[in-house]
């Protein structure tokens, strides 16, 4: 795991599919493509888990990076799990590898996550900073219903997510986990609980992402071994022959989630999470004669700025502008504007099968 | 399925919440039944929610529901990916989750039932997920069943063993299974009963009725006022007042449960192997009533029967 | 185009696309080239003032091409639908012809009560032609809230074929429709159900709006299964 800083054990722990938290009972759209006949032997299957771990399994991989990114960000954690509070002293433990997300300016500046600046209004900078925490996790959220279009997946991942983030909190408690499970009470996307377990277990953003694109991969082919009497060693072949892909997935989610971080404008309003203007949109970046952020694209072609010219559109009135200096009040937060550029490969096929499932009565797993 | 809970709740803190019930045993030994009779003797005076582990379908789900013996919204059904006994024992996050989304919807409760899937006899509930479990048999999987043990038989807090009308049929003498169940138990207790003539299950669901006072005791789980007293059909069960009188004050459940026999009123009797014998048990009369009561043949699915019968429990004299 | 009535305001273009106005409320695309082809960049913008409406159509499909270079062809369409404003933008399908590598990306910024049905269909090759390289993005957002973000990627070893991505289909569509009738109930804490047949799916989104996603052998069944998918989506529609 080149490069990667974070805690190698607990990452073992996060991605062991024994680990409680509900995933045994989700097939990731095989049991219903058994059931249509789609995947019948090792060679459909091989093609299926591929598939996937190059569409869901990416978007899934990325969202968790940011997840893991975002949580590392919370009082308790920024210098690792376990140290304690006194974020803004912590702040400058947060030191990147090669393959890491580089250490923001702004994560020197913890102040607005905890109010310690706050004076004679502490307590209620303290309540304004977790206010602010729960709309960005929020915020994150709703970037993963974006990229999930079937409902029946978006159940999927929340019912996943509730059940990780329930044992993960037994697991490594922490203020990150607590922030996000008060944030999205019906439960997070699945990618979303396990970035912010990741953090909390010690682990980067990249370990985070690799344990969501291995187990975007794993949980079907275990319950096509179940299902169609496969050879469990000859499926984890398989897999053992998607390892470098499993690498790759993980290096181009935490590579999408710098890239978009380094070229998207950094807001400093707190009006801007879920306020009217929220999307730095790739749109108003283009129209501005900025580096398009779409690295989902992973052309460089599409970085040249002739993408960027004028289109016959003004910059919409309000749209995400340049950043409006200081907000008033402890709750200044800085929003990541590189969310909306995130990969999010769609696979036509797992949300017909997806629904398909959801419709039948008659199935062995919750997905 | 969903919680939209305002905050999640360490699930390992057993205060103030509901006796969380498993419900186990082998594919057809009445495990749906027993739920649905449970649901009919307790549903007046406590307040209940179901969760089904159903292994292909939602049948056991649409089962309960269909019977009318408890609010349709109170049946949660969770699906075990091919493989039951994880679900209850090794991950069982799912069932978790539907326990404490009943809790959240309609608590407090009293009693939440966890019926497993089907599965094998090794097949036991995480102490994370039941307080208590209750392992179900019937005579037709053969008498040397109890025998055989597994950690189901010897070590559920309460053995069950169903469709003692069918025992003459079957070939199946309930006295080498209850000498066998005791031996293997250590005197736990140990209950024949035939659901399909008792639709109540009434000594079980006056052990139940135990178990959850006892576990309110413990746990300080508020009384529900306005409790009813138990239907006629449970007879010999006591309004949860008398049940609370019953059981002294610093008795533990897990007392209680080895005992077995101390519970007063209780017909729940630890059989012992030497207290036993041939005429001990009626097993004669039973059989011979089982058959006559309603010269039902035993291909008679449970659920297609809607009157109440006496029960004809077999127990230790 | 300004309020009131809709009036076409502005109408510029170049060749390979230029844009002739064929109704009152309507613009096509008419391909005056061939193309696209690699190393092109074709950028179109559209701007629907709030209340207006517009409908985009196109003469026939684009065939994308792979031409001399090795810059792929990129096409950026970036579109706006101020308050209260329709867009049904439907134009012809495109084809992706052997050897081609094109960028399709789409920027769609909708107000908070605008209406739009966008359709986009690709086809993977020329009759019994195995497919060119196509990498499309699709960004829709509602009041600048993410509604929906989608990358295809056609042409590549990893998806071709695979049976959780087009399985053996030869096309693949998406119809977004979206406005305020879409808008979920607050009190909705379930999601709501998705309308689902032969190869085709109405996907109620989390926003205010729902994806009808389609896979089809032909760009024929694609159409059909399609349009299927958009009268259901409609009957999702609440107001």
């Amino acid at each position: 795991m080149d490069g990667m800083r974070g805690d190698p054990a607990a990452l073992l722990l996060l991605a062991d599919s024994r680990l409680p938290a509900g995933g045994h009972a989700h097939s990731g759209g095989v049991e219903e493509a058994v059931r249509l006949g789609t995947v019948t032997d090792v060679d459909d299957l091989a093609r299926f888990l591929r598939g996937r771990l190059a569409t869901a399994g990416l978007v899934t991989a990325a969202l968790s990076a940011a997840a893991c990114e975002l949580a590392a960000g919370e009082p308790d954690l920024v210098g690792g799990p376990g140290s304690g509070g006194e974020a803004g002293e912590r702040a400058t433990a947060v030191a990147p590898g090669p393959h890491a997300p580089p250490a923001r300016p702004y994560a020197a500046d913890a102040s607005w996550r905890t109010g310690v600046n706050g004076g004679p209004g502490a307590a209620a900078g303290v309540a304004a900073a977790e206010d602010v925490r729960r709309r960005l996790w929020r915020r994150l959220d709703d970037e993963a219903d974006a990229r999930t279009a079937s409902p029946a997946q978006r159940e999927a991942a929340r019912t996943q997510g509730r059940l990780l983030l329930r044992t993960a909190r037994r697991l490594w408690p922490s203020a990150a986990l607590d922030t996000l499970a008060r944030a999205i009470p019906e439960g997070p996307h699945h990618p979303i609980a396990l970035g912010a377990a990741a953090a909390s277990a010690g682990c980067e953003p990249q370990q985070a992402a690799l344990a969501a694109a291995y187990t975007s991969v794993t949980g079907p082919a275990t319950a096509a071994v179940r299902l169609l009497g496969l050879d469990p060693v000859t499926v984890h072949r398989l897999l053992a022959d998607l390892a470098p892909a499993l690498n790759d997935a993980a290096h181009a989610a935490c590579a999408s989630l710098m890239d978009t971080v380094l070229t998207e404008p950094v807001l400093t309003d707190t009006a801007l999470i879920d306020g009217v203007p929220t999307d730095g949109a790739p749109m108003d970046t283009t129209l501005t004669g900025k580096t398009p952020a779409d690295p989902a694209l992973g052309d460089p072609a599409l970085g040249d700025p002739a993408l960027g010219g004028p289109a016959g559109i003004d910059t919409p009135p309000g749209d995400a502008g340049p950043p409006p200096g200081d907000a008033p009040g402890a709750a200044r937060a800085e929003w990541r504007g590189g969310w909306a550029g995130l990969p999010g490969h769609s696979a036509p096929a797992l949300d017909l099968l997806a629904e398909g499932h959801l419709a039948n009565p008659m199935k062995l797993f919750v997905s | 399925m969903g919680a939209y809970h305002d905050d999640l709740h360490d699930a390992a803190e057993p205060d103030g919440r509901a006796l969380r019930l498993g419900i186990g045993g082998p594919v057809g030994s009445g495990k749906t039944a027993l739920v649905a009779a449970l649901c009919r003797s307790l549903g007046p005076s406590l307040r209940l929610g179901v969760v089904t582990n159903d292994i292909y379908t939602t049948e056991d789900a649409d089962f309960l529901r269909r019977a009318g013996v408890i609010d349709p919204e109170r049946i949660q059904a969770v699906q075990t990916g091919c493989c039951p006994h994880t679900a209850i024992r090794d991950d069982i996050a799912a069932n978790i989750d539907a326990v404490e989304t009943l809790e959240e919807r309609f608590g407090p409760l009293d009693l939440v039932i966890v019926e497993s899937g089907g599965d094998n006899l090794t097949a036991t509930f995480s102490r994370g997920l039941a307080d208590r479990q209750i392992f179900v048999l019937d005579v037709s999987g053969g008498d040397k069943v109890p025998r055989k043990g597994g950690p189901g038989v010897t070590t559920a807090d309460l053995l069950v063993i169903n469709k003692t009308d069918l025992a003459p049929m079957v070939g199946a003498d309930l006295t080498v299974m209850s000498r066998d169940a005791a031996a293997v138990r250590e005197g736990r207790p140990v209950l024949f009963t035939s659901i399909r003539e008792d639709r109540s299950a009434h000594m079980v669901a006056q052990w139940v009725t135990d178990m959850v006072d006892v576990w309110r005791h413990e746990h300080g789980v508020a009384h529900h006022h306005g409790l009813s007293a138990h239907g006629a059909s449970t007879h010999g069960a006591s309004t949860h007042g008398a049940s609370a009188r019953r059981v002294p004050e610093g008795v533990s459940l897990d007392d209680l449960s080895a005992d077995g026999i101390s519970i007063d009123g209780v017909i729940v009797d630890g059989i012992s192997a030497d207290g036993l014998s041939a005429d001990g048990i009626s097993v004669d009369g039973v059989a011979a009533d089982g058959i006559s009561a309603g010269g039902v043949s035993p291909e008679r699915k449970e659920h297609e029967e809607h009157e109440e019968q006496p029960s004809r429990p077999v127990t230790a004299p | 185009m300004a309020g009131g009535g809709t009036r076409l305001e502005t109408l510029r273009s170049d060749p390979p696309l230029t844009l002739r106005q064929t109704g009152p409320h309507r613009v096509h695309l008419v391909s005056t080239g061939a193309g696209p082809l690699r190393g092109d960049h074709l950028d179109l913008g559209v701007d629907v003032a709030p209340g207006t409406s517009l409908e985009v159509c196109s003469v026939a499909a684009t065939l994308v091409l792979p031409g001399l270079a090795e810059a792929p062809s990129i096409m950026l369409v970036r579109a706006r639908v101020g308050a209260g404003a329709t867009l049904r933008f439907s134009p012809e399908p495109t084809v992706l012809a052997a050897g081609c590598s094109h960028h399709l990306v789409v920027r769609l910024s909708l107000a908070e009560d605008a209406t739009v049905l966008w359709r986009e269909e690709i086809v993977f090759g020329r009759h019994g032609e195995r497919p060119g390289r196509c990498q499309a993005r699709f960004d829709a957002t509602v009041a600048g809230r993410p509604l929906l973000r989608q990358n295809l990627v056609v042409g590549e070893e990893t998806v071709d074929g695979s049976p959780a991505v087009y399985g053996d289909a030869r096309c693949v569509g998406s119809t977004l429709v979206a406005g305020p009738a879409w808008r979920p109930s607050p009190e909705d804490k379930r999601e709501r159900r998705a309308v689902v047949g032969e190869g085709w799916a109405a996907l109620p989104l989390a926003g205010p709006g729902v994806l009808v996603s389609a896979l089809g052998a032909d760009a024929v069944q694609l159409r059909r299964r399609l349009e299927r998918g958009e009268d259901a989506a409609a009957s999702h529609a609440t107001g």
